[in-house]
């Protein structure tokens, strides 16, 4: 191997890695604050790329059918509970919120064919189509079992990915979607080729990862959401409803993961169930931090995407199965290095 | 025979099944007996021990293709490869189960996920297992002659493996194993301090439902004759833990219940489905997924207690038969010191719980450690008992150190305690609940629970244990639900647990809270007997009638320090406790 194979093998692991440490951080972020172990992290990763797909291809994206089926459920239940409590100046806040946004949305596509809109237009409806789905899915699925143990929450997590992996083969078929570059810009990097795509990944995850940074230390709803991860009961009694900050760390993950499909979408194909495999590459990443530190996750997520990329260079069969083996040397080392008492759980 | 008549019925329907069933339900009862073994298994870990896997599939896998490959390559005989297909599961299964089950409960299903997806494309990217085509020409299985060649053969030898898996893991929660598997989940502390060792039995039942897997994967190899990597992918692995779930993860029947709605219903959907949706594709997961969802936030146990009701109930068990009593350690000379703590101090981070306590407990006396809320009383208790051990200082059991030792060591040698907050198992009956407390002193492992080898010494287990209920003045109550009794009752069972040890040194946190009147004056006969007998007691207490009428000496702990100790009357005339009780007196 050249050093000009090694540089684009290493551009590629460290473009995948940034996707991983961002999808590693958001699955800490959500284990932390509500104990749920975010299996459909990658859903969101392929739903963010093929929702901009099909507006690019000018089809109206079956996420919208989703997004309406999912805000009426939200409505039903929410407005149910509103009506027997009497707080009907809430209703329509609810409803405008939950369904009305949703059937805007999809009037607004059947309307406007979205090929005419720019680029970053594109990219902004596909967010506005995907990242509601995180909070409303938090509503309908996770917060009736808030208090329930981790492994219920978790098989929770799983019945959710395997339902949004038939979802994505109904929505966007089962063929792959590789999106237009965002940048045709092309540098030269000690004689190996540096895409502009490339770089932008970087920066925007690097950016991404600053952002949350600034999130948590300096404003409010950051603060709550890391007053809850550290503690649960002691966050609620400061009047930090547990309800809030699910759906506000929801909201943050599914925002993580359809920027994270959208940047990777014209480097690699997606296809309906791609997210399964690269989401779980950030979990790789995240069981190094131990689900609880972000900087080693990120780092850890990185890791994964260099050892991805030379494995795929040496053994391009193997690739998998060396990422998913590495974890176990991980829990290994975790595990000897570990004080943890098990806490007791109902 | 009215209990076991539904079971008669069941296993007289399979036997008939194939001789009067078309072809493709026969087919179907197959797969149904195949997915049963393997949620079986599934039931055990995560219903009963409150763990999960999600590489079911891959352990299935493993088994299929270990036959598959040495059948056909090696020739080697399928009974063999069944061996050697259990032998190299049960080494993945230890492996895996020792790097994660140290570690919090989530991090096997995390473990088994990638394990399940390394292996998936470890069997298609294998030249010699075939590849994505994977191995045809697996040969047929004999038994004692009788060549199984078509489904309607081999079906008896599946569903016989079924109702074995069945039984056996029936007979091993009726067991001494099974109660310490059963007090995994909920009751992991309480369980170590009785003697258990949880991560041994984490692994276990994780062993035991990785084995199962690999037996149904064998079966399936020898039944299909060929073997490709698809239905050892996660996503099999996935649907393993639904049928566990909707079937009803608590129950051992729920697997199968479960097993053949998720096989039917798929069989259903993948039917219909494409057709209404217009496309073709697995979209039964969809409605699997929202099931999922649905049951576990409506109906956590599953579907099997809604056919429960239709059973005819089943009576609880009502007698415990005599057996000859267990032996009993030698007691300690009275005044032999048992415990002596000195300098112990329990660090929370910055917080000092316990700063510099010293204290000690003989043979033949009851020791009071009081103080007001808050004091370090319990964190004493836990650092002694080694639940959660001591930062610095010196605590030594029968002359022995205790710092290397953890919870169920102590326990081991005579030491034995009951809980400020009870810890019971809740769902179990107040005879096993105790019984759980003898649990160092039987020794019949799993495979003779399975086997019902250990039936006479279960029988010596549980006479001990109603001794100790009878002994507490709780024998109405033995066959009861454990949570159905008054908190206070509950003090007492956890005193029978305790004394189901035959302890020397027993360690007793608030037993009278909670308590009326005349139970309060029976449990202090009962302690009043114990340290006749020659049994220390170390006593937290905040009755103080009940403690100065029965301690023979009594320390006193403000702030995590000890401020006084002495006899009784020497204890409350003492100033210091008078103004940590009163406030000060001017």
């Amino acid at each position: 191997m050249d050093l000009q194979i090694l540089l684009l093998l290493g551009q590629d692991g460290i473009t995948n890695g940034a996707i991983y440490a961002l999808l590693a951080l958001a699955l800490v972020l959500v284990f932390t604050v509500t104990r749920v172990i975010f299996i459909p992290q990658g859903e969101f990763v392929a739903y963010g790329a093929l929702t901009l797909a099909s507006l690019q291809a000018g089809k109206v994206p079956g996420t919208v059918w989703l997004l309406l089926a999912l805000g009426t459920t939200v409505a039903v239940l929410d407005g149910v509970r509103l009506v027997r409590e009497g707080r009907f100046a809430k209703l329509t806040p609810l409803l405008i919120l939950n369904i009305g946004l949703p059937l805007l949305a999809a009037a607004g596509l059947f309307a406007m064919p979205p090929t005419q809109l720019p680029l970053w237009a594109q990219v902004v409806v596909s967010m506005l189509l995907v990242v509601p789905l995180g909070p409303m899915i938090y509503r309908v699925a996770y917060q009736p079992l808030a208090g329930a143990s981790v492994l219920v929450l978790l098989i929770v997590s799983v019945a959710i990915h395997v339902a949004l992996i038939g979802l994505g083969l109904l929505f966007f078929g089962a063929e792959g979607s590789r999106t237009p570059s965002f940048t045709d810009l092309s540098f030269e990097l000690a004689g190996a080729p540096l895409q502009g795509q490339t770089i932008l990944v970087v920066v925007a995850s690097a950016s991404l990862i600053i952002g949350l940074y600034f999130f948590f230390e300096r404003t409010i709803y950051g603060k709550a959401l890391r007053a809850t991860a550290m503690n649960r009961t002691g966050a609620r009694l400061m009047g930090i409803p547990p309800t809030l900050a699910g759906k506000l760390c929801l909201t943050l993950a599914a925002a993580i993961g359809a920027f994270s499909g959208i940047l990777i979408a014209p480097i690699t194909t997606i296809y309906y169930d791609s997210g399964f495999l690269i989401g779980l590459k950030g979990f790789v990443g995240a069981i190094i931090g131990g689900l609880a530190s972000y900087p080693v996750a990120a780092l850890g997520a990185v890791l994964v995407g260099l050892l991805e990329s030379y494995s795929s260079f040496y053994a391009s069969a193997f690739k998998e199965v060396i990422v998913f083996t590495l974890i176990i040397p991980v829990l290994l080392w975790r595990s000897l290095t570990s004080t943890h008492i098990e806490e007791e759980e109902e | 025979m009215m209990r076991q008549l539904p079971l008669i019925i069941f296993v007289a329907l399979l036997g008939v099944g194939p001789l009067v069933l078309p072809e493709f339900h026969v087919t179907l009862l197959n797969y149904i007996g195949l997915y049963a073994i393997v949620a079986v298994g599934l039931v055990l870990l995560t219903g009963v021990g409150g763990l999960t896997s999600f590489g079911q599939a891959a352990f299935v896998g493993l088994g299929a293709y270990t036959t598959a490959w040495l059948t056909t390559t090696y020739g080697v005989s399928p009974w063999l490869t069944l061996l050697i297909g259990l032998v190299l599961t049960g080494i993945v299964a230890l492996f895996l189960g020792f790097i994660t089950l140290r570690m919090g409960g989530h991090y096997l299903p995390l473990g088994t996920i990638a394990w399940g997806i390394s292996l998936y494309f470890l069997f298609g990217n294998v030249e010699f297992l075939g590849g994505h085509t994977g191995i045809t020409g697996i040969p047929t299985v004999s038994l004692f002659g009788w060549e199984l060649k078509s489904g309607r053969e081999f079906y008896y030898l599946i569903w016989l493996v079924v109702l074995l898996a069945i039984v056996s893991i029936r007979n091993l929660l009726d067991s001494r194993e099974g109660r310490a598997i059963r007090a995994l989940k909920g009751g992991a502390v309480m369980a170590e301090a009785m003697g258990v060792n949880t991560p041994r039995a984490k692994i276990v039942i994780f062993l035991i439902a990785a084995l199962l897997a690999s037996i149904s994967g064998w079966l399936y190899a020898h039944l299909q004759r060929f073997v490709n990597p698809t239905p050892f992918s996660i996503t099999q692995g996935i649907e393993y833990l639904f049928m566990a779930v909707v079937g009803g993860v608590g129950h051992v029947w729920g697997a199968v219940l479960g097993a053949g709605l998720i096989t039917i219903l798929k069989q259903w959907l993948q039917d219909w489905l494409p057709q209404i949706l217009g496309q073709s594709g697995n979209f039964e997961i969809i409605v699997f997924g929202i099931a999922m969802v649905l049951v576990l936030q409506k109906a956590r146990d599953g579907l099997w207690p809604v056919i429960l009701r239709w059973l005819p109930e089943r009576s609880l068990k009502r007698d415990v038969p005599a057996a000859e009593a267990l032996p009993k350690r030698a007691p300690q000379p009275a005044g032999t010191v048992l415990l002596d703590a000195s300098e112990v101090t329990k660090r929370f981070g910055g917080l000092v719980a316990n700063n510099n306590m010293s204290l000690s407990v003989k043979a033949g006396e009851v020791m009071a450690l009081i103080g007001p809320n808050g004091a370090g009383k319990s964190t004493m208790f836990n650092c002694i008992s080694a639940v959660n051990p001591a930062t610095e200082g010196k605590i030594a059991f029968l002359g022995e150190s205790t710092a290397p030792l953890v919870a169920r060591d102590i326990a081991s040698r005579g030491m034995s305690r009951t809980f400020q907050h009870v810890r019971l198992l809740g769902q179990m009956s107040v005879l096993e609940n105790v019984a759980i407390g003898a649990h160092l002193r039987g020794n019949k492992g799993v495979l003779a629970a399975a086997l019902r080898f250990d039936r006479a010494e279960e029988a010596r287990l549980l006479a001990e244990a109603a001794r100790q209920i009878e002994r507490v003045g709780l024998k109405d109550h033995m066959f009861d639900a454990a949570g159905s009794l008054a908190l206070g009752q509950q003090r007492i069972v956890e005193i029978a647990r305790a004394l189901a040890s035959d302890p020397c040194l027993l360690l007793l946190d608030e037993p009278a809270a909670g308590l009326r009147y005349r139970e309060k004056q029976a449990l202090a006969d009962l302690l009043r007997r114990l340290r006749a007998e020659g049994m220390g007691i170390l006593l937290v207490e905040h009755d103080m009638d009940f403690v100065m009428g029965l301690a023979d000496r009594v320390v006193v702990m403000e702030f995590g320090e000890k401020i006084a100790e002495g006899e009784p009357e020497e204890v409350q005339r003492d100033p210091k406790v008078l103004e940590a009780y009163l406030g000060g007196v001017e």
